[in-house]
């Protein structure tokens, strides 16, 4: 499974940028390394003599002497593949940045790089402190997007970046998309995660395995996120959030941008209502983002599903007007608790809503069926 | 001289005979208790030798020796000063008591010779019962609670100067009142009532008492959580005589007899920053802890991911069992344990829950918090209820129905549960085997197949919704589980996805 598809100066270049990681952190200052992306536009001496100048023929002299058996060993040991911007492996999507990683080393099903087009795949994002609404919309985008054959492509982080992954795991293909190596499960609380997107889908990152996380190499794998996929959707997020910088590479980059609404007087959505009111495009479901990417109507997505009865109409209806516990319905619609109980049980077996651990429903992104009335 | 008197020393619940052997003989003058005593009863020379001489007997000036056999088992307690001083006066031949041997005492002297009430009179009358003993003396204040022991006198004594006047048959002791046990919790208690509007709340309350459900409630502080808990024992089924004898017997070894039993079933809430020997029972000499005195009634654990983590882990298995084992180097004791758990949490540290604009917590905050949820106890929890802050109309409303009525319907079920699984059980303890025998209309095996496929349900989780449909179809009185009961159950049920 281990395949080096990389030339061996790519390669090399991703075990420089390891051993700069602490200079790198000291330079790249500012708005939390919001720098990294333009340091990483210059050549390995450039970037030394920037980066590092008291040490810089020190660690070209190193990295100079690595060589192609120990590099491949390397990714080897750590069940790693890698391919460069030479080879045939490398995303088309990271040709456009002019900033795009030399090599990619991944984890994982290597086949899912393989001709991946931004047309292909779409990048989702958003705060990693989300609400429950935004966790459960990301999940679901995540889940009927890999449904109808797209690459969700996310960064592994807390709150939406999870949820994406677990949606998309659940119907189809993912790739996350590392700020260290990645044989490295950060957080360290989403190993099980980690090792799910492994098997199921692909963890690439420019950095070698074993690298460690820097804060400036958070917004150098935004950029990553944000060229592999043809469209960057940002799910939640507050105004400073580091989703806004992978919305700003991708608008750069001239892909689409998309942005779920939320409430306007939310804080963690207010960055989308922003950029829906700058002009992004309104996502609502996957069918949203299929139009934006494709072409209005290119690709449906289908909905089985027969009408549902007035009561259960009602509670949904009364879910989706901001109740989500089951004496909350009750009270609305004047129903029994044991009535109530049963016709959210009915509408979460039909897939309408979703519990939480904590006992609280909310809407899934299934649309209801015609004819509802609600 | 040489005189033995007969009493007892309390090991956790059970009290063990002890033979208090007094020899009285011509020496340098000195009083020495050996076998085993512990600080209360090596101090009981001190209120023997006061209580003899201020009751007007002579305190002889010899050598005095107090063995206490067995000599290997540990002796705790001032409940053994009576046995001491009487065994003293016959030795020393100021009290012919010829009955001695064929009585059991137990008390604790005050310095003016009056008698002073102990712990576990009611299983100590039981344990002279038991040793054959004719009659018990005990302290006048513990006299209705040995009375609660048929089958042997009891003698209830004020005071040691009363003792020469029974031997003499001057006094003629009469039985005293046996304690009343309320098999029911006093009018005027905590009632359901005052639980306004909350439907849900209600349901999921009377299918945990009805099924004898462990129950977990998650709501914003002020949300009726702890309000909805303490009312739970009044919609349980009223204790069988039985178990009020048991509860009586925890409730006297911890020394909370004396005074009046509240009646009812117990309701204990221990705070959550309790200690595992607290909350099962432990220390040297073992005491009950908190799930002991929950015994037949409801163990409420407000703030259940503030607990503790070796306190809940310690709590599992006695959950599953019904009973504590401690283990100690001397011996091993076990104590009932059959409660019905209640928990409650917050959403999140906060307490105001992820909805709310003015939740500050972190996120790995929450997740931590939650996770507690997840660890722990969460696979012994049957019932999720996500309680909310009640509006206005809800508390400005009408009282609920009062706990009568629903435990009236509550103690039907009880029946049709006992009818079908065997005395004195409930659904809640169903076997997986029992469980999916449970009868089932051909909606609801459907409803259940499509969550068990939907959901990738494990096995547990299958037979816990089988549990609880069979609780609700219990309540309702229909022979096989509904589609409507079905769907009940699979939204009271807890969840255990992440």
């Amino acid at each position: 499974m281990a395949e080096v598809r990389a030339c061996p100066d790519c390669l090399r270049r991703s075990w420089l940028l390891a051993l700069l990681g602490p200079y790198i952190e000291k330079v790249a200052t500012g708005a939390i390394g919001s720098r990294s992306p333009e340091l990483l536009r210059l050549s390995n001496e450039d970037l030394v003599a920037v980066a590092a100048p008291k040490v810089a023929g020190q660690l070209l002299g190193r990295i100079e002497a690595l060589d192609e058996k120990y590099l491949a060993a390397e990714l080897t040991a750590a069940q790693c593949w890698a391919c460069c911007r030479h080879g045939d492996l490398y995303p088309g999507g990271l040709r456009d940045a002019a900033d795009a990683p030399w090599a990619l080393i991944g984890r994982g099903d290597s086949r899912l790089l393989d001709g991946l087009e931004p047309f292909g795949a779409v990048t989702i994002v958003g705060a990693r402190r989300a609400t429950s609404y935004g966790r459960e919309v990301a999940r679901e985008l995540g889940r009927e997007l890999a449904a109808a054959g797209m690459v969700v492509v996310s960064g592994l982080a807390f709150g939406v970046d999870a949820c994406a992954h677990r949606g998309a795991i659940d119907s189809g293909r993912t790739i996350a998309v590392l700020g260290c190596g990645p044989d490295t499960a950060y957080p360290a609380a989403h190993r099980s995660l980690w090792r799910q997107v492994c098997e199921k889908g692909a963890v690439v990152s420019e950095f070698p395995p074993g690298a460690a996380p820097w804060r400036w190499s958070f917004p150098a794998r935004n950029r990553i996120m944000a060229a592999l996929a043809g469209m960057t959707v940002v799910v939640e997020a507050a105004t400073r959030s580091g989703s806004l910088i992978t919305a700003d590479l991708a608008a750069d980059l001239g892909r689409d941008l998309g942005a779920v609404p939320g409430p306007i007087t939310s804080r963690a959505s207010a960055a989308p209502n922003n950029l829906l009111a700058g002009g992004a495009c309104v996502v609502r479901d996957a069918q949203d983002v299929l139009d934006a990417m494709l072409g209005a109507g290119v690709k449906r997505i289908e909905h089985g599903g027969s009408a549902l009865d007035p009561e259960l109409a009602a509670v949904l209806g009364a879910i989706e007007s901001g109740e989500s516990t089951c004496d909350g319905v009750a009270a609305t619609l004047g129903l029994s608790g044991p009535d109530a109980a049963a016709a959210l049980a009915r509408l979460e077996l039909l897939g309408y809503l979703a519990c939480s651990n904590m006992g609280l429903y909310s809407r899934t992104l299934v649309p209801a069926p015609a004819g509802m009335g609600i | 001289m040489l005189a033995t008197a007969r009493t007892f020393t309390l090991d956790g619940l059970a009290a063990r005979p002890v033979r208090v052997e007094v020899d009285v003989h011509r020496g340098l003058p000195g009083f020495a208790i050996v076998g085993l005593p512990d600080a209360a009863v090596r101090e009981a020379r001190e209120r023997v030798r006061a209580a003899l001489v201020n009751c007007g007997f002579e305190f002889p000036l010899q050598r005095i020796v107090v063995n206490l056999a067995p000599a290997s088992l540990r002796k705790a307690g001032p409940g053994m000063d009576l046995a001491i001083a009487a065994a003293l006066l016959s030795a020393s031949g100021q009290l012919e008591w010829e009955a001695l041997s064929r009585v059991a005492l137990a008390g604790e002297l005050a310095l003016d010779g009056s008698t002073r009430p102990i712990h576990g009179a009611l299983a100590i009358a039981e344990a002279a019962r038991e040793g054959g003993a004719e009659a018990i003396v005990v302290p006048a204040e513990n006299g209705p609670e040995a009375a609660l022991v048929t089958g042997i006198d009891v003698i209830p004594l004020d005071g040691l100067g009363r003792l020469s006047d029974l031997v003499a048959g001057a006094w003629e002791p009469s039985r005293p009142e046996a304690l009343p046990l309320a098999l029911d919790a006093a009018p005027g208690g905590p009632d359901l009532a005052d639980l306004r509007g909350q439907p849900h709340l209600r349901h999921a309350l009377e299918v945990a008492a009805a099924g004898g459900h462990s129950l977990l409630m998650i709501g914003p502080p002020g949300a009726g959580k702890s309000l909805a808990a303490s009312r739970l024992p009044s919609i349980l089924p009223p204790l069988a005589a039985v178990e009020a004898l048991e509860v009586a017997r925890i409730a006297s070894a911890c020394g909370r007899l004396n005074g009046a039993l509240a009646g009812g079933r117990p309701f204990r809430s221990p705070h959550h920053t309790i200690s595992p020997a607290g909350l099962v029972g432990g220390g040297s000499p073992p005491r009950p802890g908190e799930a002991t005195l929950a015994h037949r009634g409801v163990l409420f654990l407000d703030e259940l991911c503030e607990f503790r983590r070796d306190a809940l882990e310690a709590l599992r298995a006695p959950l599953e069992a019904g009973e504590v084992s401690i283990s100690r180097a001397s011996s091993r004791r076990t104590l009932p344990c059959r409660f019905m758990l209640v928990a409650a949490a917050n959403p999140c540290p906060c307490g105001r829950g992820e909805a709310d604009p003015d939740c500050g917590c972190a996120p790995v905050a929450v997740q931590r918090y939650q996770g507690r949820l997840s660890g722990a106890l969460a696979d012994r929890i049957d019932i999720l209820a996500a309680v909310r802050q009640p509006s206005a109309a809800d508390i400005g409303g009408a009282a609920g129905e009062p706990s009568a009525d629903v435990r009236g319907r509550v103690a039907i079920a009880r029946e049709r549960q006992e009818r079908r699984l065997g005395p004195g059980r409930c659904n809640a303890e169903m076997t997986p085997a029992e469980a999916r025998e449970c009868a089932l209309s051909s909606e609801a095996a459907a409803l259940l197949a499509e969550l068990y496929a939907r959901q990738r349900l494990s096995g547990r989780a299958h037979d816990r919704a089988l549990r609880l449909a069979q609780t609700i179809a219990d309540l309702a009185g229909s022979a096989a589980i509904g589609a409507e009961q079905m769907a009940q159950a699979l939204q009271l049920r807890r969840r255990d996805r992440g």
